[in-house]
């Protein structure tokens, strides 16, 4: 039951808005829907932590402690969004860009969106994973070109054409995890799911899943944003409006990144670690040392944001590579303090764009002085991005390196580090011109009001939380963890 | 049906899919290259049925049929009325010229046997010794991706890519489950009649649709 609620909820909302005309009223509901995805996911992590995986249609369907843990962040996550998209819709039709039918094809597309991540991480199967990935592809499409502006049209075309050919690789992937698992020899039902490919996972012929496994990264990486297949990401995340690009950056990436966890635990069954880990490594650092170039001279404040989530999944796919439990748990833990983090800087950096009318460094300057709220909260977001204490990405991180080490990987988590220095030298100057000096004369500070501030407010506290108090997830996380971990 | 005619004609319908797809290098009118698309499909279909008659399964035999209607007539049928609406409808200066792009498709079919190797050794039928083709076609369809410069010519690698990933999911496991299988050519059709809707937007805001004019997002 809840299970089904998870996936049936948003997708009724979604049908709601697509037939009646946009109001506010529609617009909260959309966020109430998320809410009662939220409080699903949690439910469904309270039983699934102690307890056997919840499934449903004969598997197809599947929740274990990490599906549960994604269900979670992709809720928090969501309802922030949601409920930024009020504002952000009313402002659109209030200066004439969008009209309340408009508004309302922009609500149906985001509930879609978000059904689709679910569908992905409470797929038991792989095919279905596949699928509903794909579908975040061609949904956000729509969204990313919503403004329909010369840049958002070119954003959302580049976004689609390379994830499509990415996604069309992870299928290729898929079928040869297939043809390996049809040829393990005995004949029982040959099935994709995900607990006969792990059951099986040592008798997959070694030279198949080597090709398959390199397929899966190249492909699903995409969607992830790793190096090489990147390019999209900066422009489809500074084009969309900015509550699409916190989900697509805190949390539509990390689901791709969700379904290479998975595929990893396979290969590492028919490969052994050495190869996946050295996939995983050189692509992470690839993305870092990208990440770090284009950052140092970054001009737009919301590629900077995008070009910072590029630095944020290398992390992760380092933490992967390393693939303890330990690492495990703090990947996880990252994937949720990164989207937290990352979610409140674009829904401000959107705040930022609609009072200023820019989204360059160099013309919007001394925020904290004219907008105390708004700077305020950017700037705290920000230390949290960069891996300050107390937030949680100070402890996942830190936790990432120690297990880098342990496995052997010290190089490249040095490396890491070096590459992850000049990007906080980078993000600490820019974030330095965006917020500090004197406001010009005559201009007087203008208040945010608190429906925007609070929600904003109450995501960093928590992503605080989490890097003091494991309690309310620690339990989760070494469960979810053990999923996955070699 | 089993035999030299089985083996011929399935190797006829897999080597069809593969000339296509050079053809498209070779041809510059946007259309004569959506027509090559067309028959790509024809035979992509052809190798599903033969596949499915061979083993007398049914679901394979429906999968042909869709795979027909969609990439033989429906995809074909979408594409031309882009390039109708074009009125200098081709490939003028691509990045790569035409002799050139013919040597890379051959040294990308080299590279295709080399990298399944392991495959065709895990399958020894007729079948799986066709899968280098389905490779080379996929890396065929990247390279037009990158070495043509009209959105239109994008549609066709993004296509070829999937073609190829078809071929080899054909040959090699005679059809991932079908669930699997609608769910990847309903998704290809969809990302398709998107990329039309873009390409439509895109020329009334950019005017002809090459896609050098997309200069406006850069760091």
């Amino acid at each position: 039951m809840l299970l089904l609620a998870v996936l049936v909820v948003p997708f009724a909302a979604g049908v709601v808005s697509a037939m009646v005309p946009w109001r506010r009223g529609i617009g909260w509901a959309g966020t109430a829907s998320i809410g009662a995805v939220l409080a699903c996911g949690i439910a469904l992590a309270v039983r699934v932590e102690h307890g056997p995986p919840v499934v449903a249609f004969g598997g197809v369907l599947r929740v274990d402690a990490l599906s549960a843990f994604m269900v979670i962040v992709i809720g928090t996550i969501g309802v922030l969004a949601t409920w930024q998209s009020v504002r952000y819709l009313s402002a659109e039709i209030a200066v004439g860009r969008s009209s309340r039918r408009h508004a309302s094809l922009y609500g149906a597309l985001v509930q879609g969106f978000i059904t689709a991540m679910l569908l992905a991480v409470v797929a038991g199967n792989v095919g279905v994973l596949w699928v509903a990935v794909e579908a975040t592809t061609v949904i956000t499409t729509f969204l990313v070109g919503f403004r329909r502006t010369r840049g958002s049209l070119e954003a959302s075309w580049k976004y689609l054409v390379i994830c499509s050919v990415g996604i069309a690789m992870a299928f290729l992937g898929t079928v040869l995890v297939y043809l390996a698992a049809l040829h393990v020899g005995h004949h029982q039902h040959v099935s994709l799911d995900w607990t006969s490919l792990m059951a099986e996972s040592r008798l997959l012929d070694p030279g198949v899943m080597r090709l398959a496994f390199a397929l899966l990264v190249l492909g699903y990486g995409t969607k992830v944003g790793l190096a090489p297949m990147h390019s999209w990401l900066p422009d489809a995340h500074s084009q969309a409006p900015a509550p699409v690009s916190a989900l697509m950056s805190g949390v539509l990436l990390t689901v791709a990144f969700y379904a290479l966890l998975r595929f990893k635990a396979i290969a590492d069954g028919a490969l052994g670690t050495a190869f996946p880990r050295a996939l995983l490594v050189a692509a992470g650092l690839v993305s870092l040392a990208v990440a770090a170039t284009m950052l140092v001279a970054q001009r737009d404040y919301k590629r900077m944001l995008a070009y910072s989530s590029m630095e944020h999944m290398g992390l992760l796919a380092l933490g992967a590579a390393a693939g303890t439990p330990l690492a495990i748990a703090a990947v996880l833990l990252h994937v949720l303090g990164h989207g937290l983090a990352k979610g409140v800087l674009f829904l401000t950096s959107g705040e930022i764009v609609a009072t200023e009318g820019t989204s360059e460094i160099a013309q919007v300057g001394a925020l904290l002085a004219r907008r105390p709220a708004l700077g305020a909260i950017f700037g705290v977001g920000l230390v949290a991005l960069l891996g300050f204490p107390p937030f949680s990405l100070f402890v996942s991180e830190l936790t990432m390196l120690r297990a880098e080490l342990q496995v052997g990987l010290g190089w490249a988590g040095a490396i890491s580090l070096v590459l992850v220095a000049v990007i906080f030298g980078s993000l600490a100057s820019h974030g330095r011109h965006l917020l500090l000096g004197a406001a010009p004369e005559g201009e007087v500070a203008r208040p945010t009001p608190a429906v925007v501030t609070v929600p904003l407010v109450g995501a960093l506290l928590l992503c605080a939380a989490l890097g003091v108090l494991a309690w309310p997830l620690g339990g989760l996380l070494h469960a979810a963890a053990q999923v996955v971990a070699r | 049906m089993s035999g030299p005619a089985y083996a011929s004609s399935l190797e006829l319908a897999a080597g069809v899919v593969l000339v296509c797809a050079v053809v498209t290098l070779w041809r510059r009118s946007l259309s004569a290259i959506v027509k090559a698309l067309a028959l790509q499909g024809f035979a992509l279909g052809a190798v599903a049925l033969i596949l499915g008659a061979a083993q007398g399964n049914g679901v394979l035999i429906a999968v042909g049929c869709l795979v027909v209607l969609a990439k033989a007539l429906a995809i074909p049928a979408l594409l031309g009325r882009v390039v109708a609406s074009d009125p200098n409808s081709r490939e003028t200066a691509p990045i790569v010229n035409v002799p050139a792009s013919l040597v890379a498709a051959g040294a990308l079919t080299f590279l295709a046997y080399g990298a399944t190797a392991p495959l065709v050794a895990l399958v020894p039928t007729v079948a799986g010794r066709l899968v280098p083709l389905g490779f080379a076609t996929l890396l065929i369809g990247f390279f037009v991706m990158a070495a043509r410069r009209k959105a239109v010519s994008q549609i066709v690698g993004l296509l070829l890519v999937d073609n190829g990933i078809a071929l080899v999911a054909f040959l090699a496991t005679a059809g991932v489950p079908l669930l699997v299988e609608l769910g990847a050519s309903l998704d290809v059709l969809l990302a398709v009649v998107v990329l039309r809707v873009l390409a439509v937007r895109m020329t009334s805001a950019f005017g002809a649709l090459d896609l050098d004019q997309l200069r406006e997002l850069h760091d």
